[in-house]
C-alpha cells in the first residue's frame, strides 16, 4: 500500500509538469525535422523520442519509485531484445555489399 | 543465493482467505492477500507490455531495414503525410495519457467523479486520435497512395534533395505497407484500449473502484501508456524523416 | 469424462477428479489440474494426427520412385507434420501438460497467478487446432512449417492464412501460459521456498517462460505480415516489389530458434526431477543447472541465423551467427556433465521413467553434437537442406523433449490420476521407443551425409536401403508410443491405486495426496528443506523398493 500512501496532490502538479514537458519535446521534435542535419535528424529524432518515452515509462507508469526492480529488469529485457533483433538483422543487411 | 523469500509465514491460510474474502469480495480465492493479487496483476500487466514491446519490435526491424535501404524514396513518401494532423495526434495522445495519470491518482485516493471524468476524458481523446487517423487515411485513399487499390504516388516526384532522381514507385509504395501495417496496428490496439476504459468507467460508475482495489485502473493504465509509447515512436519515424529543404 | 466412474478413486477421498462431475465441470474449470488434463487429452489429438503425417511420409519414402502420392500431396504431407508437430505438440507439451498440473503444486501455490487466463490459453489451443484440422481437410498446405516467402505469399494456392491464423492462435496461448508462469514462479510461493529450494523444473518452465514472452510475439507478427502480404498484394517479402525474401526469415527463425529450447528446456526440467529421484542424490552442481536453463533461454535468441548460411546472408553475418551458436552448446553441455555427476555413486534404480531419462541423455547429446557440425560453417554448407538436419533435430525434438515427456508422464501419473501404471509393460515399452527411434533416425544422419536432400519425395536407388531401414524403425517407434497410451489408458479404471510418495521422492507436489485435492495444500506450507533432500528421505525410507506395480 505504500505506494498509495505516497501520493499526494501535489503530485498532480507534477504529472501537470511530466505533459509540459512531453508538449514541448513534441514540439522540438516537429521543429528540429525541418532543420538540415544530414544524417542527424534521425538521431535527434529517436533520442528526444526516446526522453520522451523515458519520461512517460519513469513517471506515468510510475516505474520510478513504485516500480520494483523485477519489472525494471523486464523492461530492460524487453527493449533490449527488440535491439537484438534489430542489431544482429543489421549484421546481415548492413554488410551485404562488402563481400 | 536468491534467499529472500517473498512474504512471511500466514498460519492458515485458509482462514485468513477467508477472513480476507469478507473483507474484500474481490480478493480471488487463490490469493492469500490483496497485495498478492495486486502484484500479481502488475508484473502480468509489464510482462504482456513486454510481449508486446517484441510484437511491435518486429515491425520497427522491418521498417528500419527497408529506411535504410530506400531512404530517399521513403523520404519522399514520408513527406506526403500531414504533419501537422499527425503532430496534432501526438498531442491528443500524450494528453490522454495525462488523463490517464489522473484516474489512476483519482480511483487510488477514492475520488470517484474525478476518476469518472478523467475516464471519459481519456476516452474523447482516444476516439479523438481515430478519428484524426480516419482523417488521415482517408486523404491517403483519394491520394492513390493505398498500396495495391492503384497506388500511385504523383509527387514528390523526385527524392528530397536530389532532384536528377526520380522517385521509384514501388519502394514509395513499400513505405506506405510498412506506414498502413504500423499505424493500423496501432489503431487496433488504440480501439482495444477504448473497449478497455469503456469497461473501466462502467465499473467506475458503478462505484467498484475504491481506494483498497483499484487494480483494473491501474493496469488499464498501463496499457493505455503503452499504445501512447509506440505512437511517441511511430511519429518521429514515419513523419519526421526528411522535412527539411 | 462425463461419467463419475471414469477414473475411479480406490480410496473414496474427495481430490479435484472427483469434486465436480459433468463436462462443464470440465470445459468451465479454472483448476490448473484439471486444464493440464484437458491439453493432455488435446497433445495427444495432435500428436496422432502429426503422426499419421510422418507415416504418410515414410510410406512414401519406402521406395525411390514417387509412387505413393503426388509431389504437391507430399508436400504437404511434410507441411502438416512439421506444423502439428511443431505448433501444436512440441512447443506446449511440457509446459501445458505437466508445467500446468505441477507448477502450482511444486511451489506451494493453490493455482496458478491467472487461473481464468490459463483456462483461456486452452481455448485458444483449441481454436487454433481447430483450425488447423479444418485447414487440413480442406487443402492443407505445401510450402513446409517454415512457409518460406515468396512462395508462400506471391506462389502457392494453398491456405497459408488459415494455417498462419492457426499457428497464430496457438502462439498466443503460449504466450499467456508464459506470462501466467512467470507471475506464478514470482508472486505464488509458498513461505521458505526462496528461489534456491525450487524443484530444477521450474526453474526450467521459468526460462522457458521468458523465451514464450518475448520470441512468440516476433512470428506472429511475421504471420501477420505475410496474410497482410498475400491478402493486399504487398511487397514487404516479394523481390519483384522491392522486398527481401532473407526480412522474412530473419523474423520467422528470430523466434524459431529460440522456440526449439522452449521445445527442450521444459523437457530438460523433466529430466533433472527423473535423475535426482532415481540416483537419490542432489542434482550435482544446482545453481549452474538452474542458471544454465535461463543462460540456454537468453543465448537461444542470437543465434537464430544459422538457418540461413545458405540462403543468402552476408558472409559476415554468418561468421557472426557461427560463432554465436557454438556458445549456446556451452550451458547445454553443463547441463548434461552436471546430470551425469549426479548419477555418479548414486543409487540408481531402473524404473520406466529412469529408461526415458537414460534414452533422453543419449540422444540428447548425439542431437546436441551434430548440432555443432551444423554450427561449422564450412559442414553445413554440405549437409544443410539434407537428412542430416533432420535427424538432427528428431534426435533432439524426439529423442530429447518427446522422451522426456514420456518419462515424465510416466514419474508423476501416480500423482495425476492415483492410479500406479503398470512397470512391467512401461519399461517394455520404453525400450522399444528407444529402438524404433535410433532406427528411424540414425539412417537418416547417413543418408543426409551422403546427400539425400529433405522434402523431396523420391531419391536415387541406392539410398532405398537406409530409408527402408527408417521406415521400418518408425513403425517400431510407432508401436512403442501406441503402448503407453492403451496401458497409461487402462490404468486410469484398473490400475493399482498410489500412495501419495510411490517413489519417496523429493518435492511438494509428493506430500499432498495422490491424486490432490482442488486446493492442493490443506495447509499453506512452510518450506525449510532444501530442494532433493533426498539424503533425508532416504533416512527415513532407507533401503526399500518403491512400491510401484510389477
Amino acid at each position: 500500500m505504500s505506494d498509495q500512501h505516497e501520493e499526494h496532490s501535489s503530485s498532480l502538479g507534477f504529472y501537470v509538469g511530466i505533459w509540459i514537458t512531453l508538449m514541448v519535446c513534441t514540439g522540438i521534435t516537429v521543429w528540429a525535422a525541418f532543420l538540415d542535419l544530414h544524417q542527424f535528424n534521425a538521431a535527434v529524432a529517436l533520442i528526444i523520442a526516446t526522453f520522451k518515452a523515458t519520461l512517460v515509462v519513469l513517471f506515468f507508469m510510475h516505474l520510478r519509485g513504485a516500480g520494483e526492480r523485477l519489472i525494471k529488469v523486464w523492461v530492460i529485457a524487453s527493449i533490449f531484445f527488440m535491439l537484438v533483433l534489430i542489431a544482429l538483422s543489421m549484421a546481415d543487411f548492413g554488410t551485404r555489399l562488402w563481400s | 543465493m536468491f534467499t529472500r523469500t517473498r512474504r512471511p509465514p500466514l498460519h492458515d491460510s485458509a482462514a485468513t482467505a477467508h477472513h480476507a474474502a469478507h473483507d474484500n469480495p474481490a480478493l480471488l480465492h487463490h490469493f492469500a492477500e490483496e497485495s498478492q493479487q495486486r502484484n500479481a496483476a502488475s508484473l502480468g500487466m509489464w510482462v504482456f507490455l513486454a510481449q508486446e514491446v517484441m510484437f511491435f519490435g518486429g515491425l520497427f526491424c522491418a521498417y528500419l531495414i527497408y529506411r535504410l535501404k530506400y531512404f530517399g524514396d521513403f523520404g519522399a513518401a514520408s513527406q506526403t503525410l500531414d504533419i501537422k494532423l499527425g503532430a496534432t495526434n501526438t498531442i491528443v495522445l500524450i494528453g490522454s495519457s495525462l488523463t490517464v495519470v489522473f484516474a489512476v491518482w483519482a480511483a487510488k485516493n477514492g475520488r470517484r467523479s474525478m476518476l469518472l471524468i478523467n475516464l471519459v476524458l481519456t476516452l474523447i481523446l482516444g476516439c479523438a486520435f481515430l478519428g484524426i487517423k480516419a482523417v488521415e487515411y482517408r486523404s491517403k485513399f483519394v491520394e492513390h497512395h493505398v498500396p495495391d487499390l492503384g497506388f500511385h504516388m504523383d509527387e514528390p516526384t523526385h527524392i528530397p534533395g536530389h532532384p536528377d532522381i526520380p522517385v521509384n514507385q514501388r519502394h514509395a509504395e513499400m513505405f506506405f505497407s510498412l506506414y498502413f501495417i504500423m499505424t493500423g496496428l496501432h489503431a487496433l490496439h488504440m480501439i482495444i484500449g477504448i473497449g478497455l476504459f469503456l469497461w473501466l468507467l462502467i465499473m467506475a460508475w458503478k462505484g467498484r473502484y475504491t481506494p483498497q482495489y483499484n487494480t483494473p485502473v491501474e493496469i488499464g493504465g498501463l496499457y493505455w501508456h503503452f499504445v501512447d509509447l509506440v505512437w511517441i515512436y511511430l511519429f518521429p519515424l514515419l513523419y519526421l524523416i526528411d522535412r527539411h529543404p | 469424462m462425463s461419467t463419475p466412474a471414469a477414473i475411479v478413486p480406490a480410496v473414496e477421498r474427495e481430490d479435484y477428479l472427483n469434486k465436480e462431475y459433468g463436462v462443464w465441470s470440465w470445459l468451465l474449470t479454472v483448476d490448473h489440474k484439471r486444464i493440464a488434463l484437458l491439453y493432455l487429452a488435446s497433445v495427444t489429438f495432435f500428436f496422432f494426427i502429426g503422426g499419421i503425417f510422418a507415416l504418410l511420409v515414410r510410406l512414401e519414402l519406402l521406395t525411390p520412385a514417387g509412387d505413393l502420392m503426388q509431389a504437391d500431396t507430399y508436400n504437404k504431407a511434410f507441411t502438416m507434420h512439421g506444423m502439428v508437430m511443431v505448433f501444436f505438440f512440441l512447443i506446449p507439451v511440457v509446459p501445458a501438460v505437466l508445467g500446468n498440473f505441477l507448477i502450482p503444486l511444486m511451489i506451494g501455490a493453490k493455482d496458478l497467478a491467472f487461473p481464468r487466463i490459463n483456462l483461456l490459453s486452452w481455448y485458444l489451443y483449441i481454436f487454433g487446432g481447430s483450425l488447423m484440422v479444418h485447414c487440413m481437410l480442406t487443402g492443407g498446405v505445401d510450402t513446409g512449417w517454415t512457409f518460406y516467402t515468396p512462395f508462400s505469399t506471391a506462389f502457392t494456392n494453398t491456405k497459408i492464412i488459415e494455417a498462419g491464423l492457426a499457428a497464430f492462435m496457438a502462439g498466443f496461448s503460449s504466450i499467456l501460459t508464459g506470462l501466467n508462469f512467470i507471475v506464478t514462479i514470482h508472486r505464488m510461493r509458498a513461505p521458505g521456498m526462496t528461489w534456491s529450494r525450487l524443484p530444477l523444473f521450474v526453474w526450467a518452465h521459468y526460462a522457458t517462460s521468458i523465451i514464450q514472452i518475448l520470441g512468440t510475439p516476433v512470428i506472429a507478427i511475421t504471420i501477420l505480415l505475410v496474410a497482410a502480404e498475400r491478402l493486399f498484394h504487398l511487397g514487404v517479402f516479394d523481390p519483384k516489389l522491392g522486398g527481401d525474401p532473407l526480412l522474412f526469415q530473419h523474423l520467422f527463425w528470430f523466434y524459431s530458434h529460440p522456440a526449439v529450447y522452449i521445445m527442450i528446456l521444459p523437457s530438460m526440467g523433466v529430466i533433472s526431477e527423473l535423475i535426482a529421484c532415481f540416483s537419490r542424490k542432489r542434482i550435482f552442481g544446482y545453481n549452474f543447472v538452474a542458471l544454465s536453463s535461463i543462460g540456454i533461454a537468453v543465448i537461444g535468441f542470437i543465434v537464430w541465423a544459422h538457418h540461413m548460411f545458405v540462403a543468402g546472408i552476408s558472409l559476415y553475418a554468418a561468421l557472426i551467427f557461427s560463432a554465436l551458436t557454438y556458445l549456446v552448446g556451452v550451458p547445454s553441455a553443463i547441463k548434461t556433465f552436471n546430470w551425469t555427476a549426479t548419477m555418479y555413486k548414486g543409487s540408481i534404480r531402473y524404473d520406466a521413467p529412469m529408461l526415458y531419462a537414460f534414452g533422453f541423455l543419449g540422444l540428447f547429446i548425439v542431437g546436441g553434437l551434430t548440432g555443432l557440425f551444423l554450427a561449422a560453417l564450412g559442414i553445413d554448407v554440405h549437409v544443410t537442406d539434407t537428412y542430416f538436419v533432420v535427424a538432427h533435430f528428431h534426435y533432439i525434438m524426439v529423442g530429447g523433449t518427446l522422451m522426456a515427456y514420456l518419462g515424465g508422464i510416466h514419474f508423476w501419473w501416480p500423482k495425476i490420476t492415483g492410479r500406479l501404471y503398470p512397470e512391467g509393460w512401461a519399461r517394455l515399452a520404453a525400450l522399444i521407443v528407444f529402438v524404433g527411434f535410433n532406427l528411424t533416425f540414425f539412417p537418416q544422419f547417413i543418408l543426409g551425409y551422403v546427400g539425400m536432400p529433405r522434402r523431396y519425395y523420391q531419391y536415387p536407388p541406392e539410398f532405398q536401403v537406409l530409408n527402408i531401414l527408417s521406415t521400418a524403425g518408425a513403425t517400431i517407434l510407432g508401436l512403442g508410443y501406441l503402448l503407453p497410451m492403451i496401458y497409461l489408458t487402462w490404468s486410469m479404471r484398473y490400475g493399482k491405486p498410489a500412495p501419495d510418495n510411490p517413489w519417496h521422492a523429493a518435492g511438494l507436489e509428493w506430500t499432498v495426496q495422490s491424486p490432490p485435492t482442488t486446493f492442493n495444500f490443506p495447509q499453506e506450507p512452510v518450506v525449510t528443506w532444501e530442494a532433493y533432500n533426498y539424503d533425508e528421505i532416504d533416512d527415513v525410507h532407507p533401503h526399500e523398493e518403491a512400491p510401484v506395480a510389477r
